[in-house]
C-alpha cells in the first residue's frame, strides 16, 4: 500500500509552483513562471499517468475487482473521539481517472495560456492562480474524508472566484466571478448541514466507513438515520439532498446554474479548465463518490436523475438561442454535465454493478477532453478576432485551418456522431435511461438533437456562414497554442474506444458492454438531423435563422433570455433579502437597539440634570438644607414624643 | 519561569516610555517590550507543552499565590492553562502587530503607546489570574486606556463612541461584579470560608438556584464585552471611532477578555446554571450571528463593516459556550483566537487604506489592488479568513462550533447550529461587495498616485497573517493545546 505514498506529490507541486510564484512571482517570475508552472504540473501529470498505470494494470486488483485503497491518511483536526478531518488520499478508479483527467487537461491549459496570456501584465499571478487550482480540484479528488473534500471544494470555489475575477478592474469580471462565489456558497451551506446529519449517524467522517456503514440498509447507522425525520422525509433523504445541493452548485445544475454562462468573463483557458472539464464536474464526482449511500435512496436518486435531465434539456434550449461563442458552450456543459448526473441517478433493477454509474463516468471522461478541446478552440478564435460574439465571425475556416479541424471533430465529437468520443459514452447513459425510465430517455433523445443543432449553429457561424474581412494581422495563433488543439484532438478521437466498462464501474468489478447498432440508429439520425438543420439554417447568411426565431415568438424570447431565472433570482436577492431584511436589520440597530442605548443615557442624563441642583457647590445653600432638615427633623420628633 | 513576568514587562515597558524624549524613543521601546512579551509567551508555550509532555496533569501550571487582601479572602492567584496560553499568544501577537502599525503615530505619541500598553498590561492580568477579583481588577483596568484612545485619538464622533464603550463596558463590569459577589458570598455554605479563588470554587458545589440567579449576571456582564446581542452596539461606533491600533487591540483583545470571562467564570463556575440559561445564550449568539451579518451586508464604511462581523462572528464563540459540548467549546475558543488574529488583520488593513485615502466609504474606493498590491492582498487575505476559507484559521473555528453544536440534539439547538451554518453564505455576500469595489474593479481616479505598504506596516501583517495560517493549516497544534482546559470545563457537566 505504501507503494502509492508518492501520489501525494501530484498535488503537492503545484502546491510548491502556487507558493513560489504567489509570494515571488512578481519579484523574480515575472517571464518563467509560464514555465516554472507548466513544468511542475507535467511532473504531476507524469505521475498521475503512472499511477494510473500501476493501479488499472499491476496492483490495483484483487479478486478480479478494483478496491479502494487508503495509502495514508493523518488526523488533521479532531473533533471528537470518532470525528476528525483527516487529510488523506482515498485510491479507486474514479480517483485515479479524475486524476489523469484533471492533471493533463490543466497542463493543456497551461501550455495553451503561455501563448495565450503572453504579454499580460500579471502573467505571474496567473499561473500562481492556476496551480492554486489545480492543487485543489487534485486534493478534492483524492480526498478520503468527507470534511476533506469539503475543504478543497471551498479551495476550488475561491480559485475559481480569483480566476474569473482576473481581469480585475472589468466590473463585469467581478460581478461574474462573485456571482460565482455565492451561489455555490449557498449551495455548499446545504452540503455543510448534510455532512453535519450524515457526520452524526453514521459517527464518522471518513468515506470508507462512512459508505460501508451507510450503505448497508441493515446497519444501526441507516436504521437510525432512515427512521429520524423533519416534516415528514427521513433525515437519510433529507441529508443526501443536502449533499447533492452542494454537487448541484458546483456543477451548475437548474436552479443553481446561474453562475456558470456568468463565469465565461474569465480568461478564455480558464473557462476550458475550470467551467468545462475539471471543477464542474466536482458535483458529478461527488454524487459518484457517495454512490453507495445514494443508490440505497430512492428518493434522492429520483431527485437527482430529474434535475440532471431537466438541466439538460433547459441548457440545451438555451444554447440555441445565444450569440456570445463562450456562452453558448457554457450552456453545453451544463446540458452535458446534466447528462452524467442524470445518469447516476437512474435506478437499475441490476442490483449493485449500475451501467448508469459507468456511463456517466465515461461520459465525464470523454466530455472533458472535447469540451476542453471546443474552449480552447473558442479561444484561439477569440485571440484572433478579439470579439466573442459570433455574429463578428464567420469564413474563419480559410485563416485558421487547424483551429477549424480540430473545432469540428470536438463538435461532432459532442453530437454524439460516431466513431467520436461523445458517441460511445452518450450510447451507454441512453441505454442506462432506456433500461431504467423512458421519460428521461425521451428527454435525453431530444436533448442530443438540440446539443448538435447548436453546436453546429455555432461551427457553421464561426467558420463558414459570411465571408470575413480580417486581415490577418497576425497567424492563428503560436505553437504553444496549436499543440494542445492537436493532443486533445487525438485524445477525443480515440477516448471513446478505451474499454472504458473493464476499469471503471460502481463496485469495481467489469461489465459487459456492447454498442447495438439498432439501438443507436435513433440518436444517431437525430444528430445528423440537427446538425443538417444549423447547416441549412447557418452555412450560408440570410434571414432564414431570424425567420425561424420569430415564428417562434415567446419560446424563441424566453430562451433568448435564459427563462428569466437571472431576473428571478435577482429579485429575491436584491428586493427580498436586501431591502426586505438587510435594510430593516441595519435600520433596527442603529435605531431601536442603539437608540434604546442612546434613551436610556439620555434618561441618566435628564435625572441627574434635573438633581444636580441639589450639589451645586454652594456652602450657603447646603447650610440651607442642613438646618432645614434639622428644623424638620425636630418639629418630627417633638412631635412623636409627645 | 514566573507568570508575574507578563505583567511586569508591560508595566516597566509602560513606565519607560512615560521616561522617554521623542517618538523614536517611544516606538523603540514600546516595540522593544512587545517583542519581548511575544518572546515570553513563545517561552511559556514552550514549558508549557514540556510539562504536558512530562506528564505533569494539574489543571494549571506556573501557578503562584499570594495573599492580597486577606480581610475579603483576595488573593494575587495567578496559573494558566492551554486557553489561557491561547488567548496570551493571540494578546502578544496583536501587540506587536498594533505597535508597528501605529509606528509613525505623532500626536501625543507618549501618552499613545502608554495607553497601548496598559490595554495590554490589563489583558494579560486578566487571562493569567485565578482569582475573580484580581480578574476583576485587570478587566476593569483594560476599560479606562479604550475611552482615552478613542476618546482622544480618535476620529469622527469620538467623544460620543468613547462615551458610549466606557458606559457600556463599565456596565458590564457592574453585572460582572454582582455575579462574582453572588460567587464569593454562597462559598461559604458548602461549609468552608469564603473564597474568590477561582479553582477553590470550582471544586465546591454552589447551590443550584444560586448558579441560576447569579449565572445570568455573570455571562451577560462578560458578554457586553464581546458584543453580546442586544448590547452589542458599542461595537460599532467604538470601533469606527477608535485608531487603527485601537480599533486592533479591541476587537482583537478586549472582546477577547468577554468570551474567556463566559467560559472560565461563568460556565465553570456555574455549570447548572448555564445548563438552565444556555437556550437564551443560544437564542441572542444566533441572532447576533444572523442579524450581524445582514446588517453588516448594508454597511458602508469599511470600519462598520468589519464592526458589525465581529459581532456575527463574536455570536460564534457565545454560540459555542452555549452548546455546552467539549467540540463546541473547544471551537468557541479557536474562534477567540482565529477571530481575534483576523479581525486585527482586517482594521489594520483598513488603517493602511485609511492612511492613504483618507476615506473609508466603499463608494469612494475601487481597484486599489493596482496601486497597492501587499496592503490589498492583505485586505483579500482578512476577507477570505473571515468567510471561512479552508487554509485559514477561520474554517477551523467555524467548523469545530459548527461540529461541536451539531452534538447537542436537541432538535431547537440543531435549528439554531442550521442558521449559524446560513451565515456563511451571507459573510460570503459581504466580504465580496467589500472586496469587490474597494481592491476590484475601476480605480478611483485620486488614488492613482497613492504607495504600498512600509516595512512596519507589511511586518505586522505578515505577522498576523502567519499566525492565521499557521492555525488554519495545522490547527491540531492548537486543538491539543486547548484540549486539558475544556475537558476540565466539562468535568463540571458529567459529574
Amino acid at each position: 500500500m505504501s507503494t502509492y505514498l508518492y501520489i501525494a506529490l501530484i498535488p503537492l507541486l503545484p502546491l510548491v509552483s502556487f507558493l513560489l510564484l504567489g509570494l515571488f512571482g512578481r519579484k523574480y517570475f515575472r517571464s518563467s513562471a509560464g514555465a516554472l508552472g507548466t513544468m511542475a504540473l507535467a511532473a504531476s501529470t507524469i505521475i498521475s499517468f503512472a499511477a494510473a498505470y500501476q493501479y488499472f494494470f499491476i496492483d490495483g486488483k484483487a479478486d478480479g475487482i478494483y478496491q479502494k485503497i487508503v495509502p495514508f491518511s493523518v488526523s488533521w483536526l479532531p473533533f471528537s473521539e470518532s470525528l476528525s478531518i483527516d487529510m488523506g488520499v482515498l485510491l479507486d478508479p474514479i480517483s485515479i481517472m479524475m486524476l489523469v483527467v484533471v492533471s493533463f487537461v490543466s497542463l493543456m491549459v497551461h501550455i495553451f495560456s503561455l501563448g495565450y496570456m503572453k504579454g499580460e501584465e500579471r502573467f505571474s499571478t496567473y499561473y500562481s492562480f492556476l496551480s492554486l487550482f489545480t492543487f485543489s480540484m487534485l486534493g478534492l479528488v483524492l480526498s478520503s474524508n468527507i470534511f476533506q473534500i469539503y475543504m478543497f471544494w471551498e479551495l476550488v470555489g475561491v480559485s475559481s472566484f480569483l480566476l474569473i475575477g482576473f481581469y480585475f478592474d472589468k466590473p463585469t469580471a467581478v460581478a461574474a466571478a462573485k456571482k460565482a462565489f455565492i451561489v455555490t456558497r449557498f449551495a455548499d451551506f446545504g452540503f455543510l448541514v448534510g455532512i453535519l446529519i450524515l457526520s452524526y449517524y453514521s459517527n464518522t467522517l471518513d468515506f470508507p466507513t462512512l459508505i460501508e456503514k451507510l450503505s448497508d440498509p441493515g446497519s444501526e447507522a441507516s436504521l437510525a438515520i432512515s427512521s429520524a425525520g423533519f416534516l415528514g422525509i427521513s433525515a437519510f433523504t433529507w441529508a443526501l439532498a443536502l449533499v447533492f445541493m452542494g454537487g448541484a452548485g458546483k456543477s451548475a445544475m437548474f436552479p443553481l446554474h446561474i453562475w456558470l454562462p456568468d463565469a465565461m468573463e474569465g480568461p478564455t483557458p480558464v473557462s476550458a479548465l475550470i467551467h468545462a472539464a475539471t471543477m464542474v464536474v466536482a458535483g458529478v464526482y461527488l454524487v459518484a463518490r457517495l454512490f453507495p449511500v445514494f443508490s440505497t435512496n430512492d428518493t434522492a436518486l429520483t431527485l437527482i436523475s430529474y434535475t440532471g435531465v431537466i438541466s439538460a434539456l433547459i441548457a440545451a434550449i438555451i444554447a440555441c438561442t445565444q450569440t456570445d461563442i463562450k456562452r453558448v458552450l457554457a450552456y453545453s456543459t451544463m446540458s452535458q454535465i446534466g447528462y452524467m448526473m442524470f445518469a447516476l441517478g437512474l435506478n437499475p433493477e441490476s442490483g449493485d454493478n449500475n451501467l448508469g454509474y459507468m456511463a456517466s463516468m465515461f461520459h465525464l471522461f470523454t466530455h472533458a477532453f472535447f469540451k476542453s478541446l471546443l474552449f480552447l478552440g473558442a479561444g484561439a478564435i477569440i485571440h484572433f478576432v478579439h470579439s466573442n460574439d459570433m455574429r463578428d465571425m464567420g469564413g474563419l475556416r480559410k485563416w485558421m485551418p487547424l483551429t477549424h479541424a480540430t473545432f469540428l471533430i470536438a463538435c461532432l465529437a459532442i453530437a454524439g456522431i460516431p466513431p467520436f468520443a461523445g458517441f460511445f459514452s452518450k450510447e451507454e447513459i441512453l441505454l442506462a435511461a432506456y433500461d431504467s425510465n423512458m421519460i428521461i430517455y425521451f428527454i435525453a433523445l431530444i436533448t442530443g438533437a438540440l446539443t448538435a443543432f447548436y453546436m453546429f449553429r455555432l461551427y457553421f457561424s464561426i467558420f463558414w456562414n459570411k465571408d470575413s474581412t480580417h486581415t490577418a494581422d497576425h497567424g492563428e495563433g503560436p505553437l504553444s497554442m496549436k499543440v494542445p488543439l492537436v493532443i486533445l484532438a487525438i485524445f477525443t478521437l480515440v477516448a471513446g474506444l478505451l474499454p472504458f466498462s473493464e476499469y471503471i464501474t460502481a463496485n469495481g468489478a467489469p461489465i459487459e458492454t456492447h454498442i447495438n447498432l439498432g439501438f443507436s440508429i435513433a440518436p444517431v439520425l437525430l444528430a445528423i438531423t440537427g446538425t443538417i438543420l444549423a447547416g441549412w439554417l447557418y452555412k450560408t447568411p440570410g434571414d432564414k435563422p431570424a425567420k425561424l426565431a420569430a415564428a417562434l415568438g415567446g419560446l424563441y424570447r424566453a430562451a433568448y433570455h435564459k427563462f428569466y431565472i437571472d431576473e428571478i433570482y435577482l429579485f429575491i436577492t436584491k428586493k427580498v433579502l436586501f431591502n426586505l431584511v438587510g435594510k430593516p436589520a441595519a435600520w433596527f440597530d442603529r435605531n431601536i437597539v442603539d437608540g434604546t442605548m442612546n434613551g436610556m443615557a439620555a434618561v441618566t442624563a435628564k435625572i441627574s440634570w434635573l438633581t444636580k441642583g441639589i450639589q451645586n457647590g454652594r456652602v450657603q445653600s447646603y447650610a440651607l438644607w442642613f438646618f432645614g432638615g434639622v428644623a424638620a427633623l425636630s418639629v418630627l420628633f417633638i412631635y412623636l414624643w409627645k | 519561569m514566573n507568570l508575574t513576568l507578563l505583567i511586569l514587562i508591560p508595566l516597566l515597558t509602560a513606565v519607560a516610555i512615560l521616561f522617554s524624549k521623542e517618538l523614536k524613543q517611544v516606538r523603540a521601546i514600546a516595540l522593544g517590550g512587545a517583542l519581548i512579551q511575544l518572546l515570553l509567551a513563545f517561552v511559556f508555550l514552550y514549558l508549557y507543552l514540556q510539562a504536558r509532555a512530562g506528564g505533569n496533569n494539574s489543571p494549571m501550571l506556573f501557578e503562584d499565590n499570594y495573599a492580597w487582601f486577606t480581610a475579603l479572602h483576595i488573593n494575587y492567584h495567578v496559573g494558566v492553562d492551554g486557553i489561557s496560553l491561547a488567548m496570551i499568544l493571540l494578546t502578544a501577537l496583536v501587540v506587536v502587530a498594533g505597535v508597528l502599525v501605529s509606528w509613525t503615530m505623532e500626536n501625543m505619541n507618549k501618552e499613545f503607546f502608554f495607553l497601548l500598553l496598559l490595554l495590554s498590561l490589563g489583558a494579560y492580568g486578566f487571562f493569567i489570574s485565578l482569582d475573580l477579583f484580581t480578574m476583576f481588577f485587570f478587566l476593569e483596568l483594560s476599560v479606562i486606556p479604550k475611552f482615552l484612545l478613542i476618546g482622544i485619538w480618535g476620529s469622527g464622533k469620538k467623544e460620543y463612541s468613547g462615551m458610549k464603550l466606557a458606559l457600556m463596558l463599565m456596565g458590564g463590569s457592574a453585572l460582572v461584579f454582582i455575579g462574582l459577589a453572588g460567587l464569593y458570598f454562597n462559598t461559604a455554605v458548602a461549609g468552608g470560608s469564603y473564597t474568590f479563588d477561582l479553582m477553590e470554587i470550582a471544586a465546591l458545589d454552589i447551590p443550584v438556584d444560586v448558579q441560576k440567579i447569579f449565572f445570568p449576571f455573570a455571562f451577560l456582564g462578560f458578554g457586553i464585552f464581546t458584543a453580546i446581542f442586544p448590547f452589542h452596539t458599542w461595537v460599532p461606533d467604538g470601533h469606527a471611532s477608535a485608531p487603527t491600533a485601537a480599533s486592533m487591540f479591541l476587537a482583537g483583545i478586549s472582546m477577547k477578555l468577554g468570551g474567556y470571562g463566559c467560559l472560565r467564570v461563568a460556565t465553570f463556575l456555574m455549570p447548572e446554571g448555564a445548563e438552565a440559561w444556555s437556550w437564551v445564550i443560544i437564542l441572542l449568539s444566533t441572532i447576533a450571528i444572523i442579524y450581524g451579518a445582514f446588517a453588516t451586508m448594508m454597511q458602508t464604511d469599511l470600519k462598520y463593516i468589519n464592526a458589525y462581523s465581529s459581532v456575527s462572528h463574536c455570536g460564534f464563540v457565545l454560540l459555542g459556550i452555549g452548546m455546552l459540548t467539549q467540540t463546541s467549546i473547544t471551537g468557541a475558543v479557536l474562534q477567540m483566537v482565529s477571530h481575534g488574529l483576523m479581525t486585527a488583520l482586517f482594521f489594520a488593513a483598513i488603517g493602511m487604506i485609511y492612511s492613504r485615502t483618507h476615506t473609508r466609504q466603499v463608494a469612494q474606493l475601487g481597484g486599489l489592488l493596482k496601486v497597492m498590491p501587499f496592503i490589498s492582498s492583505v485586505f483579500v487575505i482578512a476577507g477570505l479568513c473571515s468567510l471561512g476559507l479552508p487554509g485559514f484559521s477561520g474554517f477551523v473555528a467555524e467548523m469545530t462550533v459548527f461540529m461541536g453544536s451539531w452534538q447537542n440534539p436537541d432538535p431547537w439547538y440543531r435549528l439554531a447550529t442550521i442558521l449559524a451554518c446560513a451565515s456563511i453564505v451571507v459573510t460570503a455576500v459581504y466580504i465580496l461587495r467589500a472586496t469587490g469595489k474597494t481592491i476590484m474593479g475601476p480605480i478611483n481616479d485620486n488614488h492613482k498616485m497613492i504607495g504600498d505598504a512600509g516595512w512596519n506596516e507589511k511586518l505586522a501583517a505578515l505577522l498576523l497573517i502567519s499566525g492565521i495560517v499557521v492555525i488554519g493549516v495545522v490547527p491540531f497544534w492548537l486543538n491539543d493545546l486547548i484540549q486539558p482546559g475544556t475537558t476540565l470545563i466539562m468535568t463540571k457537566f458529567f459529574k
